[in-house]
């Protein structure tokens, strides 16, 4: 589902990303590790085509991002760190505008349907910023879902919450997962990374360092793995 | 085509739904613009046969730096609280979010201007209410948001954002102001409207050759 073939970005003098190339098979979950400026959140803004690479490709769905980003663009459900929503808008407000955007006819029914599976039917009609952290969170993943893609590219999604909303969280997102979606996710938490994941790559100094199936890991050989990782990608 | 105008229009709708609870755009370019005039009528001390030319330059300085404030807003927001991306995301062509943020400047100038331009009536003591005299200020604020969208969404990636918009935007607005003010001060001074066809005419080019331009760039404009 996705296709990423030697890609390398560059800000001015400073390389990211240094020849980044992986598969992610439909259907399969693949958390990404790393330090901070490992480049997590660069690979994930290409993918999401608000970055274009300055080598390298990238194809989604078959459709490559770079020459065609519209259609890649239908495909992708993108949580980021900022929750991109309207403060002074309700949440059903937020998803009407967003399903709009996506050009979805009579939306109401699936918004409905969207606000129930994040359990905020409650509060449709409150203005988001009248929202705690995590009840955010959860409408984010809403709009992130609301037409239906086939690929999640979630960035640090449980950021600032607490352990019960970030424990919410991860319930909800294992709900997604089991509904066959491809699902790209960076995170800082190894043991998120063991539980959630079919595989789990650790990118380091802009390079991948480790890409191996969760199944043969566990939170301690992980940790090993990833302390190896870092320090061989000279981060 | 649908899906286009369909995401302009929620844009559009959106900026005008959350400005309509916050009031966070109008009301600073609303008092900018009033403050204006206030100062210009003290400052002034105007002879009924000289305030006829006067009166569309100051509406013009008013509705030219009211409408920079708006202008910058409308896209610090976004910028701000992240929601840019949000809109970039979608799978439509990025024109669509020029349309719909130009379309919700020109209805923030416009509304500013019906409370304006009646304070100026009773401030200055002229009737501007002519039809062509709005005409005038009609496609003269047309031709700010057309540009000073574009502009705005340039500047927002900048450091010095606030500064950067009146620096880009003035000197490109030049032939509007010039035809807006030295049109409707003809039209208030007892001209005919085929007297100022030429200033109209130009406003129109003005309007149509810089709606085709954003249209064609705004795509790299919101690239990063």
């Amino acid at each position: 589902m996705i296709q990423v073939r030697g890609l390398v970005k560059r800000f001015g003098y400073t390389v990211v990303l240094r020849g980044v190339s992986f598969d992610v098979p439909a259907g399969q979950t693949v958390v990404l590790l790393g330090p901070n400026g490992a480049g997590k959140t660069t690979l994930l803004r290409i993918l999401a085509t608000l970055l274009k690479p300055s080598a390298g490709q990238v194809f989604v769905g078959g459709h490559d991002s770079i020459h065609h980003p519209e259609e890649v663009r239908h495909l992708l459900g993108y949580v980021s760190h900022q929750p991109l929503l309207y403060p002074d808008l309700s949440a059903r407000e937020n998803l009407r505008f967003y399903a709009r955007l996506y050009g979805m006819e009579n939306p109401d029914e699936r918004i409905d349907e969207m606000l129930a599976v994040v359990g905020l039917s409650r509060r449709t009609d409150d203005l988001v910023r009248t929202f705690s952290r995590g009840m955010v969170q959860r409408l984010t993943i809403a709009r992130a879902l609301l037409h239906n893609p086939p690929v999640l590219l979630l960035d640090e999604p449980d950021t600032g919450l607490d352990p019960q909303a970030a424990a919410m969280l991860a319930h909800l997102l294992r709900e997604v997962a089991g509904a066959g979606r491809t699902i790209l996710l960076t995170t800082h938490n190894l043991a998120r990374g063991v539980d959630f994941a079919d595989r789990v790559v650790v990118l380091a100094g802009g390079r991948i360092v480790a890409d191996e199936p969760a199944h043969t890991l566990t939170s301690s050989t992980l940790a090993e793995l990833y302390a190896d990782a870092v320090t061989q990608g000279g981060a | 085509m649908k899906v286009f105008v369909q995401a302009a229009w929620a844009i559009f709708w959106k900026d005008v739904r959350a400005e309509f609870r916050t009031k966070d755009i109008i009301t600073g370019m609303l008092l900018f613009a009033l403050l204006a005039v206030l100062i210009f009528n003290f400052a002034f001390e105007l002879r009924v046969e000289n305030v006829r030319q006067v009166l569309p330059g100051v509406l013009w300085v008013a509705i030219a730096f009211a409408s920079i404030l708006g202008l910058n807003r409308s896209f610090v927001l976004e910028q701000d609280r992240g929601s840019l991306e949000g809109i970039l995301l979608a799978p439509v062509d990025r024109s669509a979010l020029y349309f719909g943020k130009m379309m919700g400047n020109l209805v923030f100038m416009l509304a500013v201007e019906v409370v304006l331009l009646p304070v100026m009536v009773v401030l200055f003591n002229v009737n501007v209410f002519h039809p062509v005299v709005l005409l005038f200020v009609f496609l003269g604020t047309l031709g700010f948001a057309i540009v000073g969208t574009v502009f705005a969404a340039m500047a927002v990636n900048t450091r010095a954002r606030e500064v950067m918009l009146p620096v880009l935007l003035l000197p490109v607005m030049v032939p509007v102001l010039i035809a807006a003010v030295k049109g409707a001060a003809n039209v208030l001074d007892g001209a005919s409207l085929s007297d100022v066809t030429n200033w109209l005419k130009l406003l129109v080019v003005f309007d149509v050759i810089f709606l085709a331009v954003a249209f064609m760039t705004f795509d790299y404009v919101v690239e990063e």
